[in-house]
């Protein structure tokens, strides 16, 4: 732990927040792409050392949170066949789709497991091999080998009752659909260091270039993040755009190349639906043709949602786009609250609402 | 008989596992109690053979408890459940004050519990009653089919006799008291989960299991203005403050920094995505105390075996409907989380 204690040094934390006050003469506004970012900045309470000039907002990099409700649907309907076993992580399986969730589904008696990652749920294959196992795979480029590790050896082995229902996403191609929205107020983003840590930072330049924003990968510490806010902020103040690195400990410029090239021999990119910004061109993965046989909506037919979806009041797509905070949300600690979420980000321990409740209280900020 | 069967707890011919019969009031009921619970708890109320234990408590106030145990694993490092549920329920009366004095135990055996379990079980309880200072006057045993239970729930009451003059509750709390923990927090809760299959948690941490009734009677003995007691079981620090402040309608700031976590806990919390604060102890209390017996109550707790670490992590700043706040090290208030209690494994 003597490792992770230096960044979270108050001293260090004091020093990094007195230099941002020294550092700034506008106000400027940005955006931490990742959950886990918006989870440590909440519960440090970092945001309140930052000067009045700076906001951030919350961005979009919570997996559970953006994968849409159809997927969940369509597990759930798999889940309530009686040969299908779901395997998934356990956020997924409370977060509400249209009819219900997979807990719901288990409770209605269908086989969902909760499994730590999809070579476990490979494992269930194995181990029962008279069941269709389904691994509902969502995530960012961070879970993806582990995804493209589990179908490659799935088909070295020759497991026929393995499959994925492929819900993976790609970080870039959601900055710049954010970046494009109407009412976009992001100036700079902090990238998803653990993302990074895969892709390294070549795919972020074009967009820097395009859109004039700086892009920091940052780590999730204090000190990482506020050192990650110094830089983007040092660079707006400067007129710069360009692609910076906080998170050198563990990202390098390529990434892990390994890691990629396993992605890249199982995945191809693909156009995906993400709930709060609806189909981004090639902001996903799907399984290249060689694998379709590990496709499960290849597998088990195109699944069509067992209910219609109905009007939620969940206001989770504006909070993903960052243009809503939490706790201006009227169900906020209301209706919607970690037992009774009305939607992902509520649920999810990378969801910016969930971050609100637990680190702001039920009255929020 | 052969030297295998020398330490066999049932004579040949009969069972080295919890079969239905022990739980049908017959003969193998009988055996059972004969043979496993009555020298283990040996006593003059159980001497009796009464269908229940008559007790003389005087004129004391009395506290009376309950708890019922299911942790799984049913062994783990630094304790099992018989030493939990003897030290978990004397605990608690503990915290109101009380000298535990007596103990009922029932228990829940599921078919195929060996009996060497069992009496490891048994004989661990009759350890941690005499730790305690408690006897275990009253009795049941009941047998569920296999599957339909963890190998064994063991249910405890106990009563404990309270000095007078001592009015340590929730409502005796008020602003200007200190918060005073009595050590670091979550050893129990990790060490538990440390040893159940599929958490590949590589660690020597023992629970923290303890009684805490001597620390409390030093405080008392020392003339310590205390108002309230609380020990750190489910839902940790978090929700002992949380239930603290509503029930008393106060305020309470915790300096987050002040409380230490053991390095081992702090680690696996970072891996299972946990919070210390809300990681059960067994052998921890937060202890109210007028706020200028603050230093005092630190020195005496520390004199203590079980409080060797004890810290000053808080204070009650104001009245208030139940807000704990956490003072960061960074110079920033937030509400403390308290969890909501849910997916956590069996730990008490």
């Amino acid at each position: 732990m003597k490792y992770l204690d230096e960044f979270r040094d108050p001293a260090a934390v004091a020093r990094l927040a007195a230099h941002i006050r020294s550092l700034v003469t506008r106000p400027w506004t940005l955006m931490e792409v990742c959950g886990g970012q918006t989870h440590g900045i909440v519960r440090s309470g970092i945001d309140r050392l930052l000067p009045p000039q700076v906001s951030l907002l919350h961005g979009p990099g919570c997996p559970v949170c953006v994968t849409p409700s159809g997927v969940i649907d369509a597990a759930v309907v798999l889940a309530a066949r009686p040969e299908v076993t779901v395997c998934s992580f356990g956020d997924m399986l409370r977060v509400p789709g249209s009819g219900g969730d997979l807990i719901a589904a288990r409770a209605a008696g269908g086989d969902v497991r909760m499994v730590y990652g999809p070579l476990d749920a490979l494992e269930v294959a194995r181990r029962c091999p008279d069941r269709e196992v389904v691994f509902l795979a969502v995530g960012f480029e961070t879970t993806i080998p582990g995804t493209a590790a589990a179908v490659a050896r799935a088909a070295a082995e020759d497991v026929r009752n393995f499959s994925v229902l492929c819900a993976h996403v790609r970080v870039p191609p959601a900055l710049e659909a954010l970046l494009a929205l109407p009412d976009n107020r992001v100036q700079a983003f902090l990238a998803a260091g653990h993302v990074c840590t895969i892709m390294g930072l070549a795919e972020y330049a074009p967009i820097a270039l395009r859109h004039r924003v700086p892009i920091v990968a940052t780590g999730f510490e204090p000190v990482d993040l506020l050192q990650g806010i110094a830089m983007a902020l040092a660079q707006l103040e400067r007129g710069q755009a360009c692609v910076e690195n906080q998170y050198s400990r563990l990202v390098r410029a390529d990434g892990n190349p390994d890691a990629r090239s396993l992605i890249q021999a199982v995945f191809q990119v693909a156009d995906r639906p993400w709930r709060g910004f609806g189909t981004i061109a090639g902001a996903g993965f799907e399984l290249r043709p060689a694998f379709a046989a590990f496709d499960a909506e290849r597998r088990h037919g195109r699944i069509a949602a067992a209910v219609e979806p109905a009007a939620s009041p969940c206001a989770s797509a504006q909070v993903l786009r960052g243009a809503m905070r939490p706790d201006r949300c009227a169900m906020f600690a209301t209706r919607c609250t970690p037992e009774r979420p009305l939607g992902p980000t509520m649920v999810s321990p990378e969801g910016a609402c969930n971050a609100y409740f637990r680190y702001r209280g039920a009255a929020g900020a | 008989m052969s030297d295998a069967d020398a330490g066999c707890p049932l004579p040949p011919g009969e069972y080295d596992c919890v079969v239905r019969a022990h739980g049908g009031g017959g003969r193998l009921a009988q055996a059972l109690l004969d043979r496993i619970f009555r020298p283990a708890f040996d006593n003059p109320w159980l001497a009796t053979r009464h269908d229940g234990a008559v007790l003389e408590p005087g004129a004391a106030p009395l506290a009376f408890t309950t708890d019922t145990y299911v942790v799984r694993p049913i062994e783990f490092a630094g304790g099992d459940i018989g030493s939990l549920a003897v030290i978990g329920t004397c605990n608690d009366l503990a915290m109101c004050g009380a000298r535990p004095r007596w103990l009922s135990a029932g228990f829940v055996l599921e078919e195929g519990l060996p009996l060497a379990t069992l009496e490891r079980v048994v004989a661990s309880m009759r350890a941690a009653a005499d730790r305690c200072g408690v006897a275990v006057v009253t009795a049941d045993t009941k047998v569920v089919e296999r599957g339909s239970g963890d190998g064994i729930y063991i249910n405890t009451a106990g009563i404990g006799q309270i000095d007078p003059g001592l009015d340590i509750r929730p409502a005796s709390v008020r602003p200007g008291d200190a918060l005073l923990l009595s050590g670091d927090p979550g050893r129990h809760g990790i060490a538990v989960m440390a040893a159940r299959e599929g958490l590949e948690l590589q660690t020597d941490l023992a629970s923290d299991l303890a009684p805490l009734e001597p620390a409390v009677r030093a405080l008392v003995e020392a003339g310590i203005e205390l108002h309230c007691l609380r020990d750190l079981t489910r839902g940790g620090l978090a929700a002992a403050l949380g239930e603290i402040a509503a029930a008393a309608g106060v305020r309470i700031e915790i300096d987050e920094s002040a409380v230490p976590v053991h390095d081992a806990v702090r680690a696996a919390c970072e891996l299972l995505g946990l919070e210390p604060l809300q990681v059960a102890s067994e052998g921890r209390f937060a202890a109210f105390v007028a706020g200028p017996d603050a230093g005092r109550a630190l020195q005496v707790l520390r004199g203590q075996p079980v409080a060797t670490g004890a810290v000053i992590a808080g204070r009650v700043t104001s009245t208030g409907n139940g807000q704990v706040t956490v003072l960061t090290g960074y110079g920033v208030r937030r509400p403390l989380d308290v969890g909501s209690g849910e997916q956590l494994p069996r730990i008490c």
